[in-house]
């Protein structure tokens, strides 16, 4: 590992290592009472990869991220970093570098003597701890923030330096543990930004979890979903968004449609229109097809549908449109058009293929 | 924004306020005004002086006072040793409690409080046999009183700790050390108790305010301290007892003056600059 932190500026590409591996088995987590929070997750994390965890409160997101940090124990299974099993090495021997939801930066503490903090306990030299210290502030864009108490900083301000603290002593592994959720919007863009940067820049292998979809999408190499301690699916955002692996991830991640439809030998049918399925053993028979809004488009003809509301929404526009059943959907579309509400006009649906779940009365 | 909170919690008007300090101020100073001018008096022939304020103050006091002054030593040391106690057991077992063990929270203020709802006579009697252990294992100097009074200030101490710890993301702070590489004692000693320094330092001013007021257990467990060498010396000469009570209750009064604005201050820093976000 080379993460320079001693100099600003990060190292050329080649010159970099590429981080640790981290691999999580079989892992189990059962709290007092039986819940089992974790349900024999495993997670492989390659060297220099940024992983997403992405899924609703209680999904177990965080309790994955505490046992890979050391904070809470397995019930059963393996932690593994570089190959080697830490399962049972406390937390402050796993050089894991952690950056947590809440502010955790010591309030008796400058700035500066914060980031020195995790050298001091590696007993890095005064003069050295210093300078790694103040590059290390630099390097999150706060160098002549170093006398500045936790106080006296803003949220955005806090959770950098909780970064650069978490980054100066050169951990195996980066945890951030819902780092942005107490930020307003354009501080955690930026924050998410900066964060991503980074990690790119020294190649540190980053475990991000949080419940924020666009967050997920927009920063991680790889996004895993999880639901009831378990991971639904893991895959690049792309894949996740255009090949939701099953019903919960079509609908926790990104906006989709709900439609009735029958099924019928791997092929999704509704109001005349025919859609391949993701997965084409799915049982024929009624079921509930999974649509994105962008995949379907007003044309000239198609399903009739009578126009709802209209949403500007920046760069696009949302309408909704009832079909003849009474079926409202969400249709995503230039903003330059402005439909007329109640007006009758038809849509089309891009032949993608769709996510489906059984339909249950 | 302040005249919505002002609505929701209407408090009591400005006259109010002042009329309730001026009739709780005065129920305190009469006993005090009259401790005072029972002080200055000359004696039967009427008049005042400062002649025995001065007598105390200029180190005129005869023989026959030197139980308040071993009285003094002994409720201090007391109060060091008590003080001592209660930060060496209490606040780990809080900060053990809060990030370990949540669950044992209640159970750790009813132990802490308890001491409030039972009578100082009511411990010396369950005090007794045990002290006749402790004279065993550690002599039976007056210092050993501070076991005992480490458990009636134990109600005091807890709630002062308790306020602060509450103030205090200590689970976080604690987590975020441990994955900075501190141990469990690195963590206490560098990162908790500086942020408890409130908390810690208003429990021991409360503390020593508690010892130095003690008279029950002292006198029942027949040790001496400056409330019991006051009892003694009133035998003999009610006026300098009655000085020496005032300037402990100076020194208390001290003291909890000092835990207020303890408590009111802002955390400690060089500035105040809030940076926008």
């Amino acid at each position: 590992m080379t993460l320079s932190i001693s100099r600003p500026a990060p190292a050329p590409a080649e010159a970099r290592s590429p981080g640790s591996r981290v691999e999580l088995r079989s892992i189990v987590k059962e709290f007092a009472g039986g819940h089992r929070g974790l349900d024999g997750i495993d997670l492989a994390i390659e060297p220099g990869e940024f992983v997403a965890l992405l899924g609703p409160s209680g999904c177990g997101k965080t309790t994955a991220l505490r046992v890979l940090a050391g904070l809470e124990a397995a019930t059963s299974g393996t932690v593994l970093i570089d190959d080697a099993d830490v399962s049972r090495l406390p937390a402050r021997k796993r050089d894991i570098g952690m950056v947590f939801q809440s502010y955790s930066l010591f309030p008796h503490l400058t700035a500066l003597a914060n980031v020195e903090f995790g050298l001091r306990m590696r007993k890095v030299d005064g003069d050295e701890r210093r300078l790694r210290a103040g590059n290390a502030l630099e390097m999150v864009g706060l160098g002549s923030f170093g006398g500045r108490y936790a106080h006296e900083l803003s949220g955005g301000q806090q959770q950098r330096v909780a970064l650069a603290r978490a980054l100066v002593t050169e951990p195996r592994v980066l945890l951030l543990d819902e780092p942005l959720s107490a930020l307003d919007a354009r501080v955690r863009v930026q924050l998410r930004d900066e964060i991503r940067r980074i990690q790119q820049d020294f190649g540190i292998t980053t475990l991000f979890v949080t419940h924020d979809q666009e967050e997920a999408l927009a920063v991680a190499d790889r996004v895993a979903v999880m639901r009831a301690g378990t991971i639904e699916q893991i895959g690049a955002p792309e894949d996740l968004y255009a090949r939701a692996a099953t019903p919960f991830v079509a609908e926790f991640v990104g906006l989709s449609n709900r439609l009735r439809a029958t099924v019928e030998g791997g092929w999704a049918e509704f109001c005349g229109v025919r859609l391949p399925l993701l997965d084409p053993a799915t049982p024929d028979g009624e079921a509930i097809v999974f649509v994105r809004p962008e995949d379907i488009r007003f044309a000239a003809a198609g399903v009739p549908v009578d126009v709802v509301s209209t949403s500007f929404l920046g760069a696009f526009r949302r309408t909704a449109v009832a079909l003849e059943d009474g079926t409202v959907l969400s249709v995503q579309h230039a903003a330059g058009f402005v439909p007329e509400v109640d007006a009758r006009l038809h849509v089309e649906f891009d032949p993608a293929p769709v996510t489906v779940k059984p339909w249950e009365s | 924004m302040s005249r919505i909170v002002a609505d929701v919690h209407p408090g009591p008007g400005r006259r109010t306020r002042w009329i309730i300090i001026g009739v709780i101020g005065l129920l305190f100073l009469v006993p005090v005004v009259a401790m005072i001018e029972f002080t200055l008096r000359k004696g039967l022939g009427g008049g005042y002086d400062l002649s025995r304020w001065i007598a105390v103050f200029s180190g005129g006091l005869g023989p026959e006072y030197k139980p308040i002054f071993t009285g003094l030593g002994n409720s201090l040391l007391l109060a060091v040793v008590t003080v001592a106690v209660m930060l060496v057991l209490l606040v780990p077992t809080m900060v053990l409690v809060r990030i370990q063990f949540p669950k044992l929270q209640r159970m750790l203020e009813f132990v802490c409080l308890v001491p409030i709802t039972i009578p100082a006579i009511v411990l010396v009697v369950g005090l007794a046999p045990v002290y006749s252990v402790i004279a065993r294992l550690f002599g039976s100097g007056v210092w050993t009183l501070a076991f005992a009074y480490g458990v009636i200030v134990l109600p005091y101490a807890y709630r002062a700790i308790q306020t602060n710890l509450a103030a205090v993301d200590v689970v976080t702070l604690s987590e975020a050390a441990r994955s900075l590489g501190a141990g469990w004692l690195t963590i206490l000693f560098r990162v908790i108790v500086p942020n408890l320094r409130r908390g810690l330092l208003a429990a021991s001013f409360i503390s020593v305010a508690v010892v130095l007021g003690e008279f029950t257990i002292a006198a029942l467990l027949n040790r001496v301290n400056l409330q019991t060498a006051l009892v003694v010396v009133n035998k003999a000469d009610p006026f300098v007892a009655v000085i020496f009570a005032l300037l402990a209750l100076a020194f208390a009064f001290v003291l909890l003056i000092a835990i207020g604005r303890i408590g009111g201050r802002p955390h400690s820093s060089h500035r105040s600059k809030k940076a926008p976000a």
